[in-house]
């Protein structure tokens, strides 16, 4: 590979932006492609050009067969992002857990108190008010959103957006009681049962986690367990 | 603002850190699967000039085989194609206990 190849690469996923490398297996000469261009030696190559952006458009990697010769197409889509509301002691655990999981972490808390950078080191929290936070944020079929500050005037709002938005899962840590409250409200708000039903609450996977810990294990493990697991049968 | 994904992606960064240093590193990927492996397709491991390895293509059974071809084509300059697995005369050695199958394209970074 060129090193100015993988320089334009790393950039690409640094802007969040889908790219795929296309190899020729037989001589490694390779084209990186993205949405509207295309760059390296491979690149004057319609077949290649086109055969990368339909791996884009259905984020497959994988050896396909070409007029000239094997392409091994890989698929760089950006990671998917979780966002955190409420900047507690859980999330101390959620945010390392889940960026190991390959996560870009964001963590609002309006709170100064709880936002403080020493509870967070690498992780710059955004205070805005969470429906403010999640309407520049927008959450895209790549986002999660978990919330647990278990105060509805931070928790309802950053619910009620992520509900309008089109992210892949929504948690809400609480007892069965208060989630039960929680959709009385949302109820209130013009959510129907069906779009409440997104909601995982009592977030997380029901493992009789405890400490902050074991509850970001859990949740991290639902959050998995929603992206990755194929239905039944399938 | 971000915490940045820790897992998958800082292979391309240590081998970009690596050649800024000025040293030699061959990038392995995971190019096909067969059965259970236990890597998916995509799945990358950096290997420095000392042998140092970034990441991984397996569950750690076929590393070993692929720094040293790593190491090869730092030598020679050419991009190879690695198959591994139970058929593999070698599988005794390097194979994948799981019983599946992985091809492994192997590359110098210039």
């Amino acid at each position: 590979m060129q090193s100015s190849l993988l320089e334009r690469l790393i950039r690409a996923r640094d802007e969040r932006r889908a790219v795929v490398l296309a190899t020729r297996l037989e001589d490694g000469q390779q084209a990186l492609v993205f949405a509207k261009s295309a760059e390296g030696p491979l690149a004057g190559d319609e077949t290649v050009v086109e055969a990368a952006r339909q791996a884009m458009l259905t984020d497959r990697s994988g050896v396909v067969e070409t007029g000239i010769g094997k392409l091994f197409l890989h698929a760089y889509v950006p990671s998917p992002r979780l966002i955190v509301v409420g900047a507690v002691h859980i999330a101390q655990a959620l945010v390392p857990m889940a960026a190991m999981a390959g996560y870009y972490v964001t963590v609002i808390d309006p709170r100064r108190a709880f936002a403080s950078d020493s509870r967070f080191p690498n992780v710059t929290v955004l205070t805005d008010w969470p429906d403010e936070a999640l309407e520049t944020l927008k959450p895209d079929r790549a986002t999660a959103v978990v919330t647990l500050t278990h105060d509805p005037k931070l928790d309802d709002p950053a619910l009620a957006a992520a509900l309008k938005s089109q992210c892949f899962y929504i948690g809400a840590l609480g007892s069965k009681r208060t989630h039960d409250k929680r959709l009385s409200r949302l109820g209130e708000m013009g959510f129907s049962p069906d779009d409440m039903a997104r909601i995982h609450g009592p977030v997380g996977l029901n493992i009789g986690a405890l400490s902050p810990a074991e509850i970001a294990v859990s949740i991290v493990g639902q959050i998995t367990q929603v992206r990755r697991r194929k239905p039944e049968g399938a | 603002m971000n915490a940045l994904p820790t897992y998958d992606d800082d292979v391309l960064g240590k081998v970009q850190e690596w050649r800024g240093a000025g040293r030699k590193v061959a990038l392995a990927t995971v190019v096909t699967t067969w059965g259970s492996s236990p890597r998916p397709v995509g799945s990358q491991m950096a290997v420095g000039p000392d042998g140092a390895m970034i990441g991984s293509v397996s569950g750690g059974c076929i590393e070993g085989a692929v720094v040293k071809e790593a190491l090869d084509a730092m030598k020679d300059g050419k991009p190879r194609l690695l198959d591994f697995g139970v058929t593999d005369e070698q599988a005794w050695d390097v194979g994948l206990a799981c019983g599946g199958k992985v091809q492994v394209f192997v590359e110098p970074v210039d």
